[in-house]
């Protein structure tokens, strides 16, 4: 099963340190997070690519959006 | 298809931190106090007074910046479709902050770009407020990498994200019915300010459309001066900070062209010269800011796109403002106020405890 974070909700940067701890523990592989405002989802995404993951998914959900951050 | 925010690429926030360091640079010259072309604390500390919540004399004015800055965020936040009205995160909580941001604030005189405005100005006492204001904000990450968070925020009803500036609107109306009479202190409800900071002022249109302007590009490019801190020490990341260093560098090469440069550390407008509570006030507007999530612009324009928690943060500040003049926490260009070390004891005391007593793993 594929490992999602929520992250909905949340204040900055708490979103950010979210996903970061993740990319941490994973390494490489795939996850989703889920968020709920524009700024998270550029903040999460400009971090992710940062370093060194793709966004390979971005699907509008009824309350934000589920970005899908992938690397090998 | 999901439209490009141009605004969140670096030049993006390079932009609208030297747009904005170029409007307060000319509201000072229109009128607005020295180096205080935009300040959030103090404009909403005069919003106090002007409606009463305290009666220092020389700070009460309507300062429609505030207003715009809402609005602004409000218009922008509609026309990209990123209205969220949005709710219930700890709101007592974030009051409480709100109120202790806007006492350390006062201490030190002045929000984090007003700190930025004092240094581009000349003003060598802002330095001290600029290293408290970080050490804060370092206490704040500690705080945030050991769990702490206020919860979530749930979706609200609409109409609750439109009050604040619903509210905005409201207090719009009452500058405009009730407007400054010449040597009077009061039009009825409003207070106006005869002398003093309060009594400085850009004319209120260009205020406000100054106000709706930075409202919306900040917004756009959710320019934070906390976060450009925050995000250095905690992730090692410089976007936030390159629209803080050009909101600086703008205002200060601003500065220099109009003449508002003057260098040193003994009479600048509206500051004292008392290095360790420069220092400390803003250490713990700081934290406060840290530990909320915002610094007070970005709570304006989190308030404007629907963040009800954000509003009161805001409301907090109003309120803080009221008790840190009536209480006699804030300081004055003489230097702190009588009860000014008790409030940063106390305030500190507060905040730390919110930080570590509010911690869990949410994930």
């Amino acid at each position: 099963m594929r490992t999602v974070i929520d992250a909905r909700g949340l204040s900055c940067p708490q979103p950010v340190i979210m996903a970061m701890a993740k990319m941490k523990e994973m390494e490489s592989g795939e996850f989703s997070v889920l968020v709920d405002t524009e700024t998270s989802r550029e903040n999460v995404s400009r971090t992710a690519q940062s370093r060194g993951w793709r966004i390979k998914d971005v699907a509008s959900e009824d309350n934000g959006c589920r970005l899908t951050l992938s690397k090998s | 298809m999901r439209l490009k925010n141009i605004f969140a690429s670096v030049w993006g926030i390079v932009a609208a931190g030297a747009a904005i360091g170029i409007v307060a640079a000319l509201l000072q010259k229109l009128g607005n106090p020295g180096n205080m072309g935009v300040c959030v604390a103090c404009f909403e500390r005069d919003i106090s007074g002007a409606i009463g919540l305290h009666r220092a004399d020389v700070v009460q004015y309507l300062r429609p910046e505030i207003i715009g800055f809402v609005l602004g965020s409000l218009a922008a936040a509609l026309l990209f479709r990123e209205f969220r009205p949005r709710a219930g995160s700890a709101p007592v909580v974030r009051f409480v902050l709100g109120m202790f941001a806007m006492i350390g604030a006062l201490i030190f005189l002045g929000c984090p770009w007003r700190a930025l405005l004092r240094l581009s100005g000349g003003d060598f006492n802002a330095v001290l407020g600029i290293l408290g204001l970080t050490f804060g904000i370092c206490i704040g990450t500690v705080f945030l990498k050991a769990g702490y968070t206020l919860g979530r925020s749930e979706k609200a009803y609409t109409a609750a994200g439109l009050l604040l500036p619903v509210i905005m609107i409201g207090l719009l109306v009452l500058a405009f019915v009730f407007p400054q009479i010449s040597g009077e202190p009061k039009n009825d409800v409003l207070f106006y300010s005869v002398k003093g900071p309060g009594s400085m002022h850009a004319p209120l249109l260009i205020s406000l459309g100054a106000g709706l302007f930075v409202g919306f590009i900040a917004q756009r490019s959710r320019f934070c001066t906390m976060g450009a801190i925050r995000d250095l020490f905690l992730f090692g990341q410089t976007h936030l900070f390159m629209g803080l260093a050009a909101f600086a560098l703008a205002a200060f090469l601003m500065n220099l062209g109009l003449g508002q440069f003057h260098a040193g550390f003994e009479n600048q407008p509206v500051a004292h010269t008392m290095h360790l509570w420069n220092f400390l006030g803003m250490a713990l507007a700081g934290l406060a800011f840290a530990l909320a999530g915002g610094c007070p612009g970005r709570q304006l324009f989190l308030a404007g796109e629907g963040d009800s928690d954000a509003a009161i943060f805001v409301l907090g500040m109003v309120v803080g403002a009221a008790v840190a003049h009536n209480f006699g926490l804030a300081s004055s260009p003489q230097g702190i106020g009588p009860h000014g070390i008790a409030a940063v004891i106390t305030g500190f005391a507060v905040c730390l405890s919110i930080g570590f007593f509010m911690r869990k793993n949410v994930a």
